[in-house]
């Protein structure tokens, strides 16, 4: 191919005055930060801590939760729950969760069943809530982009856009999204969105007297839920899903599913 | 071409331009990938700040404590200071405006939810001073001798 001088200054003035046109902000360099930001690197990471030892049953966080959230108080429905184990001496395990233990427990009968004190060889509460996990299955299902993972790992339901088909509902491994009765939408947990991005801690975290339930910054080492959570024997739920929960339980028993 | 082949195809592109065209009005301008991940992080970008908007119900104790000091310093003393106000008396919301009153949980029933005797042991319940209501009297409401903000009853006198 033959290029006369004439042709060359033809063709750079051309190209140099297209080139002036774009702004010189498009050529910059980025550092490894900035470049990390611009895909989005969020700087907080949400989870939690369960400390099962502490947790006496009383179903304050059920009731506060289903409050705060507006989920229907005396629908069987709720976006978190306390279950009782006891386990007699002849191996068996009862487990019950009447109303979620939105009433707390106040009563020694499991499922209509007298256990006798002497038969017991332990007993202990587990609240459960959404893991806001990882890797979330219940994400990976929805067919129109309803369920996302924000930034700061917390996964929501978009109440405008979901169809409320039900996909969610069924792969989630533990249970906790329900169909909502009022806005016919898939509901969970949202680690009370609203009020973490305040500052606030959970609702049901506050009403929990006795400091079973923490929320606090994964990414953050000195949040004392981290610090516990690297430095203490912690376990979660169903780890062989591969769905990652970022809710952190201390003395999980191996009854507990 | 033919005729009968120009038709269809004309009327093809026509459906897709509509489809496309319906897709711009009704998706919002703010759906998209939102991170480093399409199966996550695809939503609508208005919808965390949804979630961010709803109205929050329990305020906390530092909120009460703003008018009501007196019974926010009593409670203090006692060993029901790890309980927050609005366990018992409910969500604040937007008291005093709304509601202009809360309305005071004093049933056997609340008392019950950490004070009813369980036999567990390795459970934290067995720590708390614990009553049976099947065995205990029953003639009187817990509240009617505890007082909530300070239960001790030696305290009292």
């Amino acid at each position: 191919m033959s290029c006369s001088r004439r042709d060359f200054l033809k063709k750079g003035l051309v190209g140099g005055a297209i080139a002036a046109t774009l702004p010189l902000s498009n050529f910059k360099f980025l550092t490894p930060a900035e470049a990390k930001a611009a895909v989005g690197d969020p700087a907080v990471r949400w989870g939690f801590l369960v400390n099962t030892y502490k947790c006496v049953g009383c179903g304050f966080c059920v009731k506060a939760c289903k409050k705060e959230n507006k989920v229907p108080y005396d629908l069987p429905i709720t976006r978190t729950w306390v279950e009782r184990y006891v386990v007699t001496k002849d191996d068996k395990t009862h487990v019950d969760s009447p109303n979620g233990a939105r009433d707390g427990f106040t009563s020694p009968k499991i499922e209509g069943e007298t256990i006798n004190p002497d038969d017991i060889r332990k007993g202990f509460f587990v609240p459960k809530l959404c893991n806001q996990c990882e890797n979330p299955a219940c994400v990976q299902v929805c067919p129109v982009g309803a369920s996302f993972q924000t930034q700061d790992g917390v996964v929501l339901v978009d109440r405008k856009w979901c169809i409320g088909c039900g996909y969610c509902i069924m792969a989630c491994p533990y249970g906790v999204r329900f169909f909502h009765p009022v806005y016919k939408v898939a509901d969970k947990c949202t680690f009370c969105y609203h009020r973490i991005t305040k500052g606030m801690k959970t609702a049901c975290v506050d009403a929990c007297a006795f400091g079973a339930r923490q929320i606090g910054d994964l990414k953050n080492p000195d949040d004392p839920v981290t610090k516990a959570i690297l430095t203490e024997r912690v376990a979660v739920l169903k780890d062989e899903y591969g769905t990652k929960p970022q809710v952190f339980y201390i003395g999980l028993d191996e009854n507990v599913r | 071409m033919r005729n009968h082949v120009l038709r269809p195809l004309f009327a093809a592109i026509v459906l897709v331009i509509l489809i496309l065209t319906a897709r711009q009005i009704m998706v919002p301008s703010d759906f998209g990938v939102h991170g480093d991940s399409f199966t996550y992080n695809f939503y609508r970008a208005g919808a965390v700040k949804d979630w961010k908007n709803f109205p929050v119900s329990y305020k906390g104790r530092q909120y009460c404590a703003e008018c009501h000091e007196d019974n926010a310093e009593s409670i203090a003393k006692s060993k029901h200071a790890i309980i927050q106000c609005e366990n018992c008396h409910g969500p604040a919301m937007d008291h005093p405006d709304n509601p202009e009153a809360l309305t005071i949980n004093r049933s056997r029933d609340l008392c019950l939810r950490c004070h009813m005797a369980l036999p567990y042991p390795s459970s934290h319940r067995e720590d708390i001073p614990s009553m049976n209501p099947d065995e205990d009297d029953l003639e009187k409401t817990c509240v009617e001798c505890h007082n909530p903000h300070n239960p001790n009853l030696e305290d009292m006198e």
